[in-house]
């Protein structure tokens, strides 16, 4: 599975998203082809913001395997700023969240593969609180 | 396109079958089914079946010829293809034996659905279903599929005012039924205390919104209209089976409260069945987690968008209500045995339609049996009548 993960580091570490140029959709996670323009569709990447506000959550308790370290922990669906939704974690007391709450990015680990595997990083949210 | 009718159903114990292998609980639904229709093998034309992760669960995949080959068919060398679509499988499985005896391919086609599951721990059992969703870019994130329809049913309670009971007398309702029912799972009725009270799994689903993940088999047999006056009095006809798909992650769908795969193939179903959502009599629909249930009552048009809590509320969807929905006990009590799900479902249904239903009868005539895979991007919605 490390190629699988290696290979889209630049769209988890750093929030690269595509953009079509036809119809002026952000994508996140990234897209090849727009589903609105499918062949007329002109892809390129794009940094996303970043900034975006909580659609809903869910404080996970019983937690796979990989995020028990972690449990209770807050998965959430944020609409970024630039339109679309990314489904990540909210790192942030799980009594704090909101629907509608404003976040943003930060770089943070997912997980690791056994001692000696792969250590998985990459974006997670917290609170933004100079919007409030 | 020729009319399909159902001339044999079959269904394994659903449950922790820790003495049954894969093969056991296949054969226990099939010949069950064989029976039902008297029907010898030679007589089969082909074989579908629907089946998640053989791979997975079991390390085994081409399910297809290995359940051929311990139904004792090796030698007839009958066409037989596996189907995938996570726990839509069955639901496939089903459509794909109906085109081929709709479109006069073949005249008698078994549609099977089969998951052995506890050969793995109940964790791993979960992140193979889990892999129905998006692995890369939900699962990934510690979004499993718990956590997935806990997002859905939060939105559904800010939205619409879904309350933490309305759920739980779904679960308390799919318990009842299902203590009618011997093939089921869980036969004990539960109350909406103790559900109410259970450990959270992904707020706010508790562990009684959750279905279990079990080992189980089903078997239709389906035939021709001329065909199947050879085998049954009976029969019951299959009006419609139409199937539509949507964005595999939550993230990109337009409403995660509607599933619109689920609106769009039960849209053509009634057009094609020359019906509407008020004809249905009894329903079996997916409630892998109990939020699944009422958003099917709105996206089958059972009601409005929004309202779904409320035929729950004022008993609609009970055993005695104006539509029955779940009279087997769904998967939260019958069980959930993955690919084996949407076979066991259109069971239930002709098993109630030609009155054979015992102490969980309903009056019906015309059944609906929903099949959705992960959170919605495939579902598959068949219509019956008898």
């Amino acid at each position: 599975m490390l190629p699988r993960f290696w290979r889209k580091i630049k769209y988890r570490y750093n929030l690269v998203g595509t953009y079509c140029e036809n119809c002026g959709t952000y994508y996140y996670p990234p897209r090849n082809l727009c589903p609105k323009c499918r062949r007329k569709s002109r892809i390129k990447e794009v940094q996303l913001s970043g900034k975006g506000k909580v659609i809903s959550y869910s404080v996970v308790h019983d937690a796979p395997e990989n995020f028990k370290m972690m449990k209770p922990y807050v998965v959430a669906l944020i609409q970024l700023d630039e339109g679309p939704v990314i489904t990540s974690q909210l790192v942030c007391k799980p009594e704090e969240v909101k629907i509608g709450m404003r976040v943003k990015a930060v770089f943070r680990k997912y997980g690791e593969e056994g001692e000696s595997g792969i250590i998985y990083y990459g974006t997670k949210f917290v609170p933004d609180e100079k919007i409030g | 396109m020729r009319r399909v009718a159902v001339i044999g159903v079959g269904c394994s114990k659903f449950g922790e079958l820790w003495d049954m292998s894969f093969r056991d609980i296949v054969l226990s639904a099939g010949i069950e089914a064989l029976e039902d229709a008297n029907l010898e093998g030679r007589e089969i034309d082909a074989i579908y079946v629907g089946n998640m992760s053989g791979g997975r669960y079991l390390a085994q995949e081409h399910i297809s010829a290995l359940i051929a080959d311990y139904a004792g068919l090796a030698e007839l060398h009958i066409p037989s293809t596996r189907v995938e679509a996570g726990d839509a499988s069955g639901g496939l499985a089903l459509r794909q034996a109906y085109m081929a005896v709709a479109s006069g391919m073949h005249d008698i086609v078994i549609a099977a659905g089969a998951e052995k599951v506890t050969d793995v721990g109940a964790e791993m059992a979960m992140d193979i279903l889990s892999s129905s969703a998006d692995r890369e870019w939900e699962v990934f994130c510690g979004a499993n599929l718990p956590a997935l329809f806990a997002m859905i049913a939060r939105l559904h309670m800010e939205k619409f005012g879904t309350k933490p009971e309305d759920l739980a007398k779904v679960s308390v309702k799919n318990h009842r039924n299902a203590t009618l029912n011997p093939k089921a799972q869980f036969r004990r009725e539960i109350s909406l205390e103790v559900a109410l009270n259970s450990p959270y799994v992904a707020e706010p689903l508790r562990l009684f919104d959750c279905a279990p993940i079990s080992d189980g088999a089903s078997v239709v047999i389906l035939a021709s209209e001329e065909v199947a006056k050879k085998y049954t009095d009976t029969p019951v006809y299959i009006s419609a089976c139409c199937q539509a798909s949507d964005y595999i992650a939550l993230h990109s769908r337009r409403d995660i409260t509607t599933m619109d795969a689920v609106v769009h193939a039960s849209k053509q179903a009634y057009k094609q069945a020359g019906i509407e959502p008020k004809d249905i009599d009894v329903a079996e629909v997916h409630d892998s987690f109990t939020i699944a249930e009422i958003i099917a009552y709105e996206d089958l048009g059972f009601v409005e968008k929004g309202r779904g809590a409320e035929l729950i509320r004022e008993g609609v969807t009970e055993l005695d209500g104006e539509i029955p929905v779940n009279p087997s006990g769904g998967l939260k009590a019958c069980g959930h045995a993955i690919g084996a799900t949407g076979i066991r479902q259109a069971v239930e249904i002709v098993l109630q339609l030609r009155g054979d239903a015992g102490k969980r009868q309903v009056d019906a005539e015309r059944g609906l049996a929903l099949n959705i895979g992960g959170t919605g991007a495939t579902a598959v919605v068949t219509i019956f009548e008898r």
